[in-house]
């Protein structure tokens, strides 16, 4: 019964940590609020400054007192919890909002935010459909995307020349070039230590042109060519191409500036870092596409701002949101790029950027306009992404039949799609 | 006098009861009733389901899956850690000097964070590159580096896991064996040696072994309870930001990421933890039955 003891103690972490925080960080304003507290969560962000320019945004904000809570570990998991109390947040962002959050109305809508109400313009057009596709469920907006996170390819320049190899642009080409560049002291490519289940997830699927679920909720890669190329997956591994057991995994480029491996599958956010230590010497692509409906590949996500249906001043807090993160552009600019590296989720925004127009920073805002997809469906519950994920584990580091194990995929997920189909009808 | 007597057990007791209620009881209680309910993302469920939970978590490959590895990996880290520990006690026992030294030495590692120890194992010893500990000794011998947590074939992964648990659990099963072994009356020893036993085998097997008996039968039931609950080095050693690899997967882990990461499938969740707190029910009460709890060590 261990569970329930961990449930309670998550329920009562954050409870507790949400009172102490409560004691702890108050940041000394009051004056001309009109006494309404706001609190607002957001996750552990590796850059320097980024929490100091939140609390910067949330004291600015002059029609409520909002207290920031920067909180480090687990964050899914202290959202979730958080959200069944009274005592969890007002405003939070969320690497979602889930389906289930949404069917379970946890979330509070957001649509009507996105109405300009003076020019009466719907700004909803403004903001990445790639990202704002998964915060929309059954024509409603349920999270504000804050800023657009992509996953890419970075490959040494000098590496590839030597080995004399163009840069990949089929999957074919990246297993070969991945075998011809290893040697005793460096390794072809680094996928995560995992061998890529975890990282890549449908990623090689949109590769082969299909997808983890149609736009009609069905199972999207019920097809011979899902095999063939989650096979190829196996066979970077089988040929000992693939770095494993690096001490910092795929989210870090370490492993890359370390010369550990000659290709990297990582985040933009390491772009900064690369350039730093690599200057020239490194490129960046897309997942290359593979076979004859296929196309090269790049998963988009982003945090949204989400409103707690708990909240106690709903209203007050969805004010907020359309405060920061529709209307004061110019806070949203300068969350994403002067801190971390990341694309804002405003298209209007992302194309005003300097610093996203030049070198592999443009190459990285093309392949995520060009190739990007939403890395997490909204309708990809986590159960769906379970056993996918475990079956591309057997399939890539067992070598498990693709097509036996995708086939007990396809079921699985037909089910979960059914009981979210379900459950929009009972609500 | 009685009423006063009263009222001071209820002083003592009272708070700790009412800790126990709060913190155990009711949330074993409801996490027994959320089972019966379909409970996504809520501990306040409305929909009764009856068994479905229980029958989804038993048609689920991958929960019973986790629940046939354990089985086996309790019946292999058992007698493996009761081996290492005895053995320890034994030779700690003998040891004329220093013997609180050894004693502390090998009882060091129990006080050592799981997390901290699953660090150390996954980022230091057994990193795959060829700067990892584990590989540079390997190296000596101009053997390729093996990636010991991401190989799954061979599955390197339990040499790190066993190893790590082995450091941290054996010191305290050592402890309670040393004390087991400091109650054994010396002159059951001489008697024995009077009526020709060798030192040895033979005195271990009929006078130390039997006199251990209730230390032994405690050390393996808090053993398999541990297997059976094992989760905080598996989950620092395996997994990372997406999740957990099919592979080693405690049924804990399994449960946790069904019910408390983004699944919060609290209904199933609680089912599984149900199925497992009754599979550890049924084999503690078996092997407690089975080796006669509760007979002294002086009885046996």
């Amino acid at each position: 019964m261990t569970m329930s003891r961990r449930t309670l103690l998550a329920a009562g972490a954050g409870a507790g940590a949400a009172l102490l925080a409560g004691c702890g960080s108050n940041t000394g304003r009051g004056g001309g609020s009109s006494g309404t507290e706001l609190t607002q969560w957001y996750h552990q962000y590796g850059e320097t400054g980024t929490e100091q320019a939140v609390e910067r945004y949330a004291a600015a904000y002059k029609k409520a007192n909002v207290r920031v809570q920067w909180r480090p570990g687990n964050y899914d998991q202290q959202t979730a919890a958080a959200l069944l109390t009274d005592s969890g947040p007002d405003v939070f962002e969320v690497n979602g909002p889930t389906i289930d959050q949404i069917q379970g109305g946890q979330v509070v809508d957001l649509t009507d935010l996105l109405k300009d109400a003076k020019d009466a313009k719907d700004i909803k057009d403004d903001f990445n459909p790639a990202v704002l596709g998964p915060k929309t469920y059954d024509g409603r907006i349920w999270g504000i995307p804050q800023v657009i996170d992509m996953q890419m390819l970075y490959y040494r320049k000098s590496l590839l020349k030597e080995a004399g190899l163009a840069p990949p642009a089929t999957l074919d080409a990246l297993v070969d070039a991945a075998r011809k560049l290893t040697d005793s002291k460096v390794k072809g490519l680094f996928l995560g230590n995992d061998g890529g289940a975890g990282v890549l997830g449908g990623t090689p699927l949109y590769a082969a042109g299909l997808t983890l679920v149609t736009d009609d909720g069905k199972v999207g890669f019920d097809e011979p060519a899902a095999a063939r190329t989650l096979g190829k997956l196996r066979q970077l591994y089988a040929d000992k191409s693939l770095l494993l057991g690096a001490p910092a995994d795929w989210s870090d480029p370490s492993a890359f500036l370390q010369g550990l491996t000659a290709m990297q599958w990582s985040g933009l956010w390491a772009l900064p870092q690369v350039q730093k230590e690599l200057g020239d010497d490194f490129g960046v692509l897309p997942f290359p596409g593979d076979g004859g409906q296929g196309k090269p590949a790049v998963p988009v996500g982003a945090y949204g701002a989400a409103v707690s249906a708990r909240s106690r001043h709903k209203e007050a807090a969805r004010e907020f949101v359309r405060w920061l993160w529709v209307e004061r552009t110019d806070y949203q600019e300068d969350f994403a790029l002067s801190y971390g590296f990341h694309i804002p989720a405003r298209i209007s925004l992302a194309q005003k950027a300097g610093k996203l127009r030049t070198g592999p920073a443009a190459d990285a805002v093309r392949f995520s306009t060009d190739h990007g997809f939403a890395a997490q469906p909204l309708l990809w519950t986590p159960a769906a992404q379970t056993a996918y994920q475990d079956a591309l584990s057997r399939i890539i580091r067992s070598g498990a039949d693709a097509e036996s194990a995708l086939r007990a995929v396809v079921g699985k997920v037909a089910g979960e799609l059914d009981r979210v189909k379900k459950a929009k009808k009972a609500s | 006098m009685r009423r006063r007597g009263t009222l001071w057990f209820w002083v003592f007791v009272g708070p700790f009861a009412a800790g126990l209620a709060l913190f155990t009881y009711v949330p074993l209680l409801w996490s027994v009733g959320l089972s019966f309910f379909d409970a996504h993302n809520t501990v306040t469920p409305t929909r009764f389901v009856g068994l479905d939970n229980y029958t989804a978590m038993l048609k689920d490959d991958a929960f019973v899956d986790s629940l046939r590895t354990f089985l086996l990996f309790t019946a292999f880290i058992v007698p493996v850690t009761y081996l290492l520990s005895l053995s320890l006690a034994l030779m700690v026992n003998r040891v004329k000097r220093a013997r609180a030294f050894f004693r502390s030495v090998f009882f060091l590692p129990a006080a050592c964070s799981y997390v901290v120890a699953a660090l150390v194992w996954k980022m230091s010893l057994f990193n795959g590159v060829r700067f990892g500990l584990a590989n540079t000794v390997l190296g000596w011998f101009g053997s390729d580096p093996v990636a010991w947590l991401s190989s799954a074939d061979p599955p390197w992964y339990w040499l790190v896991i066993v190893t790590v648990r082995l450091w941290l659990q054996a010191g305290f099963y050592m402890i309670l064996f040393l004390a087991g072994l400091q109650r054994i009356d010396p002159v059951l020893y001489e008697a024995a040696a009077v009526d020709g036993a060798r030192p040895g085998w033979t005195v271990l097997r009929h006078i130390t072994l039997p006199q251990l008996r209730a230390t032994s039968v405690a050390v393996v039931l808090l053993l398999v309870i541990n297997a059976f609950q094992a989760f905080d080095e598996f989950y620092n050693l395996l997994s990372d930001a997406r999740g957990y690899p099919p592979y080693a997967r405690p049924p804990l882990v399994y449960l946790y990421y069904t019910a408390l990461g983004q699944g919060q499938n609290l209904g199933a969740g609680s089912a599984g933890a149900v199925i497992l707190a009754l599979i550890i029910a049924v084999v503690t009460v078996g092997q407690a039955r089975w080796l006669r709890l509760g007979r002294t060590d002086a009885d046996g």
